[in-house]
């Protein structure tokens, strides 16, 4: 199969995903019994004394036309799925009007998609690193105790983990701040100092429970690889140790690590929402849980789809790398 | 037992100490553990309260055995149905092909892909944190079948080629006969696994949920345990036992559940190969 051909098939199930996923974040909110535009006529008209009934109509029909509720069940439907696709627009975000949700899901898109990309492949690295040499060299008791510990990382969750890390570097030990407070602005030292301290403990919390899984999964394979007899081969011709491990071993434990990354990212991205709640760290995380907190529907409905996109189009994006890694696999 | 790996002794062991302790202990304990003001509010841990009381005036010991039990059944249920309704499509996707393995292989590579978090905070946030558990766990099987499917039907794509399998479908055995009494038995290992797995990932959600408040609230699990000890800040007052013991209790939990599942996944692996 061809190069067009592969990547055809790949964009398809991408639009397929993403769409899947847009449906979703659409009809879910219609099912359930209760109706964002009565319950904010509800608050409304419960804080102020009085209101005529021909403002709470003119209110109920601009509510209604924001939230984009008007017409059939169909044409709403439609009609969001044009507003998303073709003017990339979800509208006023209510709690924070006018203000467009595309602004605030674009200042906070870049401090998520840093804190991830960078805790992420700090994390593939080391894991690598540690994995492949504790895979290499079993019997050794470093390996042992390495093993161990990655083992008792793995299992928890991202958020658990941050939470015993502002325990013990937060309040037991007070070097970092417990919620996050940037100062400065721009590339001034300042900005760029409490910028570092302030990601500090998210992004070490990803970095630890993530490197666990890598060195797990890279143990695994290169100790197998360790077996073939390609390594047996290269041995009994007499190459170094470090070579055999670096030019024999790596190249092909690394491959399947790759596609994992793909894989890992969505549950990464999980992990990080709830992180970022806990730190306060301003990301997407705390954009979706200060929106849920003031039933701004609009911003829920926006930053839910671009997490979506944003996961789903990660996965295409390495899916679609992988062969100019490996040799062997070709566009299938 | 005596084949048993020190993985799986090590993680049964610990499973065994807090099933012990969310099952059978509170049955030895009378009163709503859940209730406010039973007893003063902030004691630390003390002979009548082992791990001290909440701000809310609970006893965190009863507290914390309360939500064992309740995390634990929200993990035991989902991953009951999760692994039965994604072994069965995945096993008939993999076995009958065609449209319908189409069909089943697009559903769960959508699944697999969608990050599930937000989806399961926008039902939560529909709900404002007064979900029941039965509906969390609703939630929860929807997004955690597509795992098993995945892996089952390409088994099932593999076994599908065997010769006893041929034998069952000339003989005229109906498809729900052959996967259930022919290939499940050749996949039921793999499946208890996934099952330990699954209850890892349902007890880590329902917690990831309840931590920013979108579970149910009012129920006792070790997420909510963290969201109310939060919501007081423990932390900063000191109340280290509060929101102390559910961490270390899910920490605990997790690694006990890892285990069994790897040592499950070496032992069962040493039994085919004799």
């Amino acid at each position: 199969m061809g190069f067009y051909k592969f990547l055809l098939s790949r964009a398809i199930t991408f639009v397929l995903v993403v769409f899947i996923g847009i449906t979703t974040v659409f009809f879910v909110p219609r099912f359930l019994p209760s109706d964002p535009v009565e319950a904010m006529i509800g608050r409304m008209t419960s804080k102020s004394a009085f209101m005529e009934p021909g403002a709470v109509e003119s209110m109920r029909k601009t509510l209604n036309e924001s939230f984009g509720l008007q017409g059939t069940i169909v044409q709403q439907y439609f009609g969001f799925i044009k507003r998303v696709v073709f003017t990339h627009d979800f509208g006023p975000s209510l709690a924070n009007y006018p203000t467009p949700v595309n602004e605030l899901i674009g200042r906070a898109l870049p401090w998520t998609m840093g804190l991830l990309l960078i805790s992420t492949l700090i994390s593939w690295l080391i894991g690598n690193a540690i994995g492949l040499l504790s895979g290499f060299r079993k019997e050794k008791a470093y390996s042992k105790v390495l093993e161990a510990i990655s083992i008792a990382l793995y299992p928890i969750p991202y958020y658990i983990f941050a939470l015993i890390l502002i325990m013990l570097f937060a309040y037991i030990i007070p070097i970092f701040p417990l919620s996050a407070n940037f100062m400065g602005k721009g590339f001034s030292w300042e900005h760029i100092k409490s910028l570092l301290v302030n990601s500090a403990l998210p992004a070490l919390s990803i970095i630890l429970v993530g490197t666990g899984w890598w060195v797990i999964s890279m143990k695994t394979l290169s100790s197998g690889i360790a077996e073939e007899d390609y390594v047996h081969f290269a041995r009994l011709k007499g190459l170094k140790e470090r070579k055999i491990m670096t030019k024999y071993v790596l190249p092909n434990a690394a491959l399947p690590q790759v596609t994992m990354l793909a894989l890992q990212l969505g549950s990464i991205f999980n992990g990080a929402l709830i992180t970022e709640y806990l730190f306060g760290y301003p990301g997407i995380g705390t954009l979706i849980f200060g929106a849920i907190l003031q039933s701004d529907y609009n911003l829920i409905m926006g930053t839910i789809t671009i997490s979506i996109i944003a996961v789903a189009g990660a996965t295409f994006i390495i899916d679609f790398l992988y062969p100019f890694l490996d040799p062997r696999v070709r566009y299938k | 037992m005596k084949n048993w790996n020190f993985r799986l002794k090590t993680g049964v062991f610990i499973l065994g100490i807090f099933l012990i302790l969310g099952f059978i202990l509170p049955l030895f304990h009378p009163g709503n553990p859940t209730e406010w003001g039973t007893y003063p509010k902030n004691l630390k841990p003390s002979s009548a309260h082992f791990f001290g009381t909440t701000n809310l005036g609970q006893d965190t010991f009863w507290l914390l055995a309360k939500s064992v039990q309740n995390s634990f059944i929200i993990g035991i249920v989902v991953a009951f149905f999760a692994t039965v309704i994604g072994a069965l499509l995945g096993l008939l996707a993999g076995f009958k092909g065609g449209f319908l393995d189409r069909a089943i292989t697009l559903l769960t590579d959508s699944f697999i892909v969608i990050p599930s978090l937000p989806i399961l905070i926008l039902l939560g946030s529909l709900m404002k944190g007064r979900a029941s558990l039965f509906y969390i766990a609703l939630v929860l099987i929807i997004f955690n079948w597509p795992w098993p499917a995945r892996q089952l039907r390409s088994m099932a794509l593999s076994l599908s080629e065997r010769e006893f399998i041929n034998t069952a479908v000339f003989s005229g055995e109906s498809t729900m006969k052959i996967i259930v009494k022919e290939i499940f038995p050749y996949v039921a290992g793999w499946s208890v696994a996934n099952f330990v797995n699954t209850i890892l990932v349902a007890i880590g959600s329902e917690s990831g949920l309840a931590v920013i408040g979108m579970s149910s609230n009012e129920k006792a699990t070790l997420g909510t345990m963290i969201y109310w000890a939060n919501q007081h800040q423990a932390m900063l007052a000191g109340r280290w036992w509060w929101i102390g013991s559910p961490v270390i209790a899910i920490v605990l939990i997790f690694i006990a559940l890892f285990l069994t599942m790897t040592g499950y996944q070496q032992y069962s692996a040493l039994r085919r190969g004799k």
